[in-house]
């Protein structure tokens, strides 16, 4: 089981902040493969890749990432701090 | 060194801040802060709601902090910054930092402001006129960290 969060407007479009998915994906991109396939909000969310960026266990990474050990991926639009 | 990394929602008192911060330090001779304040380019700003990541927003900034340490002499870090709705005016977040040296000091502001403009985990909403909008990131804000 992993948490998946969702911020901004990727969790408006998905429609929730955070869900928990019993998931075997070995890397990040293999999980959005399986969201995208679930349903269009997730397909529409995921749609454009280069709009997103990954956390995983709240450290900025690549859609490459390994999710061995993993328990908590956030998916979201690029940062606007400051 | 001292670093203090603040996440909150309420208002913060930037005088307070600036006057404790590095207070009774008279080994640093130069003491920088920077303060973000929400914006009205257009006039027509109602408000703006910031969202965060809890967990990973602490830890980025506190990161980023180390990250200035390690490059340059500094004594003390601070940074606040807000979540939650704000208005025109308000102040977003503030740094901090003191060094021996005053450049030191305003390199290390300059660079916690760039990198935490794009790496720390905040998104900014905008409502004008009734119409809501995510802040999209900046170019320029991604092709700053070049810089360092």
């Amino acid at each position: 089981m992993i948490d998946v969060l969702y911020f901004a407007w990727v969790r408006e479009r998905i429609g929730l902040p955070k869900e928990r998915i019993d998931s075997a994906a070995a890397t990040v991109a293999d999980l959005v493969a399986e969201l995208r396939a679930r349903e269009e909000r997730y397909e529409v969310a995921f749609s454009d890749l280069s709009a997103l960026r990954v956390a995983v266990d709240q450290e900025l990474t690549d859609f490459d990432a390994p999710l061995a050990g993993a328990r908590e991926v956030a998916f979201f639009p690029p940062m606007t701090g400051g | 060194m001292a670093v203090r990394i603040v996440v909150q929602e309420p208002p913060f008192d930037f005088g307070a801040e600036a006057e404790a911060f590095a207070a009774g330090r008279t080994d640093l001779g130069a003491v920088v802060t920077f303060t973000g304040v929400v914006r009205d380019v257009t006039g027509a700003l109602d408000g703006m709601a910031i969202e965060h990541y809890p967990g990973m927003t602490e830890k980025a900034l506190e990161s980023i902090a180390r990250d200035a340490e390690s490059r340059w002499s500094l004594g003390e870090v601070l940074v606040i910054h807000r979540y939650g709705q704000m208005a025109p005016g308000d102040r977003i977040m503030m740094v901090a930092t003191a060094s021996p040296h005053r450049k030191d000091a305003f390199e290390a502001a300059e660079y916690l402001m760039d990198y935490l403009k794009s790496r720390a985990p905040f998104w900014k909403k905008e409502t004008a006129g009734g119409a809501q909008s995510w802040v999209a990131a900046k170019d320029e804000d991604e092709s700053a960290l070049k810089r360092w």
